[in-house]
């Protein structure tokens, strides 16, 4: 379950713009999320995204034993309106086990504000970054896989935000 | 006195310190709690890349003769194999990151992984390849000693380069200062047998290796 996309962005990663790359990959949702409601952009899915993703994750209260918070918000593209009770499967490497495994995966709906929040075990890096993967596939809106980089792997949360535009 | 106390001194201290060089930033990783986290392949393939970039390191000062008490054939034939292990390590590596998440590896070989540090890995993993097979295959290729260099030098330059900058931008098991420390000695004793080799320059023989072809 890997996409692999050769797109401008992969080919300069080649070069010497690697890290301008990294930062600008990690950055796009926050820099897609000031409020120009009118002609919101859709969110692109992040390269490595879809990794290890794990189709039909159960919506769960809290992933393993807790102790880190995902969260972000679900809004439509153009308008930026909020989407409520849209699915966001999430999974990482956490203390409590790999990408891959079963444990490590959960899902949870977004509120009438269009926000979601899940608790999960701690992320550790994996693969030379603390990061996690978030993913919509409920199929009303195109799906989109993100793949947010912690800044520090002390940290005990992390932030994803989602632009849906229709399928 | 005091200057032949230093000259006795002066082999057992070089290899003292090329151990420490090495051995500390793989005995800090030892003790990373990340491992707490990771399982037994994942462990191997990154202390496969640990002990890749300290074979990395002894490959310069091994061609530079910087290493007491070896002959300048000796030193070559070392460097020889040296190359060898170094490749084999890249394999465990890349084989045990592979077992470890696939998808994330065929991002890493296809050079669209997210993460900045992978196409460097990736690249000097390439030159690794390249050299080793090229100098495995010299003598039927019957590539002359000045081609060789031609060949290998710039590779050499790639592998230091990418190893380093791929092992400093990864967030690992690897504890920092001990991580730095030891690419500084890669760039260090790379920069040092390039200048004292002078190997911009036509040369027409190695330390102590015959102008003929082998």
């Amino acid at each position: 379950m890997t996409m692999v996309v050769l797109n401008r962005r992969n080919l300069l990663a080649v070069g010497g713009s690697v890290l301008a790359t990294g930062v600008l990959a990690s950055g796009v949702p926050g820099l897609l999320l000031p409020a120009r409601a009118d002609g919101l952009a859709p969110t692109e899915s992040m390269s490595g995204g879809a990794n290890n993703y794990r189709k039909g994750a159960a919506i769960v209260d809290r992933i393993g034993k807790g102790g880190f918070w995902m969260s972000g918000t679900v809004r439509r593209a153009g308008d930026g309106a909020p989407l409520a009770g849209q699915r966001i499967q999430i999974w990482a490497h956490t203390t409590e086990g790999q990408e891959h495994e079963p444990q490590s995966h959960g899902a949870t709906l977004t509120d009438k504000d269009g926000k979601f929040r899940l608790e999960m075990p701690q992320i550790i890096p994996i693969f030379g970054q603390p990061h996690g993967h978030l993913a919509y596939d409920s199929g009303e809106f195109k799906t989109v896989f993100l793949r947010p980089v912690m800044r520090s792997a002390k940290e005990t949360s992390l932030e994803a935000h989602f632009v849906l535009q229709p399928a | 006195m005091q200057k032949k106390g230093w000259r006795s001194a002066r082999a057992p201290l070089i290899w003292v310190a090329l151990a420490l060089a090495i051995g500390v930033p793989i005995a800090k990783a030892a003790g990373s709690e990340q491992l707490a986290w990771r399982g037994p392949v994942y462990i191997l393939a990154g202390f496969a890349g640990i002990v890749a970039l300290g074979l990395v390191l002894v490959q310069p000062l091994l061609i530079g003769g910087y290493l007491p008490g070896l002959s300048a054939y000796r030193g070559r034939r070392a460097h020889h194999w040296i190359g060898g292990a170094l490749a084999v390590a890249v394999v465990i590596h890349v084989a045990g990151l592979w077992i470890t998440s696939p998808p994330d590896m065929i991002d890493a070989l296809t050079f669209s992984s997210p993460t900045p540090f992978s196409p460097f890995g990736v690249t000097a993993m390439w030159a690794i390849f390249i050299v080793a097979l090229l100098a495995a295959l010299r003598r039927r290729l019957g590539l002359r000693l000045r081609t060789w260099r031609l060949i290998h030098v710039p590779l050499a330059i790639v592998i230091v380069a990418g190893s380093v900058v791929h092992c400093l931008l990864i967030e690992g098991t690897m504890e920092t200062i001990s991580k730095a420390a030891l690419c500084a000695l890669v760039l260090a004793a790379t920069v040092k047998v390039m200048v004292d080799l002078q190997v911009w320059r036509r040369r027409r023989t190695l330390r102590g290796e015959s102008i003929a072809p082998q």
